[in-house]
């Protein structure tokens, strides 16, 4: 790979991979522990939640670096998507552009589908379901079980913690009863 | 100032969750129909990297940045928690095709509807929070 694919391909898993480790291993060494769900609840504390719940009553001045973090993230996603961009459409298996378009849904060769994750179709029920409800359930899901794709599968793996392997396998069986079961009812 | 430091630790996240196309909704569909490797490539070798970084960081007693030898919590084990809080999550996971970090870097991305899913998230956490003392764990 020379430095101008570097810039404009995608990068594959076997780079993405050990670099995801590399934030996980600064975050340690900074005296943090890798994990991005905590940040919803902090934002609930900073909004004044501890007054009411319990659960959000805690210093949230102690976990402002990981809003931090997260501002840092987003700058990073309009870093990579304004000057490093993968310059050709997403490479998506043929498998997947077929089964999605039995479901009515074009490949745009873009990260995600517009014509579900745009502001109209926050109006109709199928897109009020994907975009408000799915989210409401990483959040509320994510809290429930301690940690989410960060804090349980890459934090929580490494650390060898069962809790973590249990939870990440119910990620699995709730996003595979979603896209077989639950998909084809909604699409 | 202090800070400085998980800013840059965040931009550099972004831009690796953007550059492998962790953050596609497509890409969560590919893994959860099993056409693609990336994925599983991409958490396989980061957790397996980890483990390694963790025991020896373990093993050597390696310190921090203040000084301190790094100490890793535990995970709380829950009867119930972890398992049923990981498929509402899951179900989550592949109707965004997003988990929170994607969520965030989207809108760097320029998907500003990510913005609705984020607040539907903050949601999500308060109405746990507000019913914590009622759901079993």
């Amino acid at each position: 790979m020379n430095i101008i694919d570097f810039i404009s391909k995608p990068w594959p898993w076997y780079v993405a991979g050990p670099m995801i480790s590399v934030v996980m291993f600064l975050l340690l060494w900074s005296g943090k522990t890798f994990g991005i769900s905590s940040s919803l609840r902090n934002i609930c504390s900073i909004a004044g939640a501890g007054r009411y719940y319990k659960y959000f009553d805690f210093n949230w001045r102690k976990e402002i670096w990981n809003i931090v973090f997260i501002v840092g993230a987003i700058l990073g996603g309009y870093i990579a998507s304004s000057f490093f961009q993968n310059l050709d459409p997403l490479k998506l298996s043929n498998n997947t552009i077929n089964d999605l378009s039995k479901l009515g849904i074009v490949f745009s060769g873009e990260l995600v589908p517009n014509e579900i994750f745009n502001i109209h179709s926050l109006a109709t029920l199928k897109g009020f379901l994907i975009i408000v409800i799915g989210g409401f359930f990483v959040g509320f899901g994510a809290r429930w079980a301690g940690g989410c794709t960060s804090g349980h599968a890459i934090s929580g793996l490494s650390n060898f913690q069962l809790p973590s392997l249990i939870a990440v396998i119910g990620f699995f069986i709730g996003g595979l009863i979603m896209t077989h079961l639950i998909f084809p009812l909604i699409f | 100032m202090k800070y400085i430091k998980f800013f840059l630790i965040g931009i550099l996240f972004g831009i690796i969750m953007t550059k492998s196309e962790i953050i596609s909704w497509y890409r969560i569909q590919e893994m959860f129909r099993f056409h693609s490797f990336h994925m599983y490539g991409v958490i396989g070798s980061s957790v397996i990297l980890g483990m390694i970084q963790v025991l020896i960081i373990k093993k050597i007693n390696f310190k921090n940045i203040g000084g301190k030898i790094i100490e890793f919590k535990n995970k709380k084990l829950g009867r119930y928690n972890n398992l049923y809080g990981g498929i509402i999550f899951g179900l989550g996971w592949a109707l965004t095709g997003a988990c929170p970090g994607p969520m965030y870097i989207l809108i760097g991305n320029g998907y500003y509807i990510f913005g609705v899913v984020i607040l539907s998230a903050i949601l999500g956490a308060f109405t746990y929070g507000a019913i914590k003392e009622k759901l079993p764990h």
